[in-house]
């Protein structure tokens, strides 16, 4: 395998992030859809009294927002390869000594960072209004210690774990709402399953952390292996099946 | 560096037998020819010939089914790539621009894909050598289709390549532009760079091409205008009169050399003869015995256009 040239993958990722500046589409979809991720859980914690703060020691409201991470990635990186074909600017980029896995690696590092600093901020501004306007001894039963290590620790996992998807899925479509579409499908059972932890249907002890946190780490690898295999110059090209 | 690395030097392009299927299509095949450095070469056929993926397989893009090359020095291997595709530029015939991005961000993001050294002074060049310097700062989407083409133009001259592949260089360029484009090549030509140029123009092609090879699935032939005209034609003499002859059989008949006549126009004739250049004082001196006012007497030449439509049509009555 050639040697990975960082400033091949820094040039990808100065022009992607370049791209989503001046693309209105990714822009606004990267604001809009955290903002409605997290408009539930706040709206559920602001309708607690004080009193149902036991009953949130049986709930991991912070996890919801795990969904964050696992959805709005797909935006982004659903787009990366199809729009770039429909433009007609890939085949420019592939005729350069450019390779694939450097190529693959500038767009995935492009849309990693947006996505985790939109799902870090978004964590921030919820905690900030769960602490400065929950009712008294909620904020202490949602805002606990090993939740926000979880979201800490999963974000960047679960970002790389459907940037690697979508990007997959971006290789095999020839249109970037069907890409988006399925991208975000594709990450539904991921998102079902944080549902299912967060609203305690797994209880989320240290073992269920590990074992969820060895399994994005081994998902993160097989995606990038999926990713590459599907990422094919001559079918990018010709549009052959 | 390995064995297979190791450049042989001794043609810019260097094709055997190859070809390309997708499925049961045959996109082209058996095409075999060589380009030496310096040289620009006109790759001419109708649509769907198999001219762009001849230039996709010779720039790595698409894996060969059949034959061998050698590309800016090294085989044409999977493995070769990315040291193949460093050596050589593609402008393919869509500008293919991210049009979001200004003129220069998107030669920048190119220079560095290239790892080019210097790149700021490499754009600026690349720019200055396009005449766009002036539109450094425009959204490759504001501008025209010609200036698109011109940064594309650009963008391929950034990695100073060894080879320079170009598919229809000067498609919707005005005649200014394309004249810009026509130096630029004749002056990457004197620099070295070897040019393999796609064109349905013909009178470019014939103006600017060393060599010209005409493809129409497989390769009809390969050489250059002039001999290729010569080859195909036999070379003939044209002859305008003031007004036509009564017995045109009579005069050219007798006259030593013409081999044959046919009738071009109401007054004009074309002989065919073994050297126009030494044959036409004979001509006159028959025409003028014969009482004939002469308006113009020289060689009939066939234009590139009628060695690819004589090539075309023998390819179409012989399927």
């Amino acid at each position: 395998m050639s040697r990975i040239s960082v400033r091949r993958v820094k040039a990808i990722v100065v022009k992607e992030l370049r791209e989503y500046r001046h693309n209105g589409t990714i822009v606004v979809s990267m604001g809009i859809l955290p903002l409605l991720l997290c408009v539930q859980p706040l709206i559920v914690v602001f309708g607690l009294s004080s009193s149902a703060s036991a009953q949130l020691r049986h709930e991991h409201v912070l996890l919801y927002l795990l969904i964050i991470p696992a959805v709005v990635p797909s935006v982004v990186a659903s787009y990366s390869v199809v729009g770039e074909r429909l433009q007609g600017a890939l085949e420019p980029v592939l005729t350069t000594p450019i390779t694939r896995a450097e190529l693959l690696l500038g767009k995935a590092a492009a849309a990693f960072l947006p996505s985790v600093l939109v799902a870090y901020a978004v964590f921030g501004v919820f905690v900030g209004l769960v602490e400065g306007f929950a009712r008294p001894g909620i904020a202490a039963s949602v805002i606990i210690a090993p939740d926000l290590i979880a979201q800490l620790v999963f974000t960047p996992l679960l970002v790389g774990w459907s940037i690697w998807l979508s990007i997959a899925v971006s290789t095999r479509c020839t249109d970037p709402r069907t890409a988006q579409q399925l991208g975000i499908l594709a990450m539904a059972p991921t998102a079902i399953i944080t549902v299912v932890i967060a609203t305690h249907g797994i209880p989320p002890t240290l073992l269920v952390a590990l074992s969820a946190g060895g399994a994005l780490l081994i998902f993160n690898r097989l995606g990038w292996t999926l990713a590459s295999r599907l990422f094919n110059r001559e079918r990018l090209i010709t549009s052959t099946r | 560096m390995s064995a297979q690395l190791t450049a042989t030097d001794t043609a810019a392009l260097s094709v055997r037998g190859l070809g390309k299927r997708f499925g049961s299509r045959v996109a082209f095949e058996d095409v075999t020819f060589d380009v030496g450095y310096g040289e620009v070469f006109g790759f001419l056929g109708p649509n769907g010939s198999g001219k762009t993926t001849t230039v996709r397989t010779l720039g790595t893009l698409i894996a060969p089914t059949e034959g061998s090359a050698t590309v800016a020095g090294l085989p044409l291997t999977p493995e070769n790539g990315t040291e193949i595709r460093s050596r050589i530029a593609i402008m393919p015939e869509a500008p293919g621009l991210y049009l979001k991005l200004t003129v220069a961000e998107n030669l920048r993001c190119f220079a560095d894909l290239y790892q080019v050294s210097d790149p700021a002074d490499r754009v600026c060049w690349a720019l200055g050598a396009m005449h766009l310097s002036d539109r450094a700062g425009d959204a490759c989407g504001a501008l025209s289709k010609g200036l698109r083409q011109r940064v594309a133009l650009a963008r391929a001259l950034l990695s100073d390549p060894r080879v320079l592949f170009l598919d229809e260089p000067t498609s919707g360029l005005d005649p200014s532009a394309a004249r810009d484009v026509h130096d630029l090549i004749r002056e990457l030509r004197r620099g070295g760079v070897t040019v393999f140029l796609t064109t349905h123009r013909l009178d470019e092609a014939e103006r600017l091409c060393d060599r010209v090879g005409i493809l129409s699935t497989q390769l009809r032939t390969v050489g250059r205008p002039d001999s290729l005209r010569d080859e195909m034609f036999a070379r003939s003499l044209a002859v305008t009169l003031r007004a036509p002859l009564t017995d045109p059989g009579l005069v050219f008949g007798a006259t030593p050399s013409v081999d044959g006549w046919r009738q071009a126009g109401p007054a004009s004739y074309l002989l065919a003869v073994a050297d126009p250049e030494e044959m036409a004082p004979a001509v006159i001196r028959s025409l003028v015995a014969a009482g004939v006012d002469i308006t113009s007497v020289g060689e009939s030449r066939h234009s590139l256009q009628d060695v690819y439509l004589e090539l075309l049509e023998k390819k179409a009555t012989s399927s």
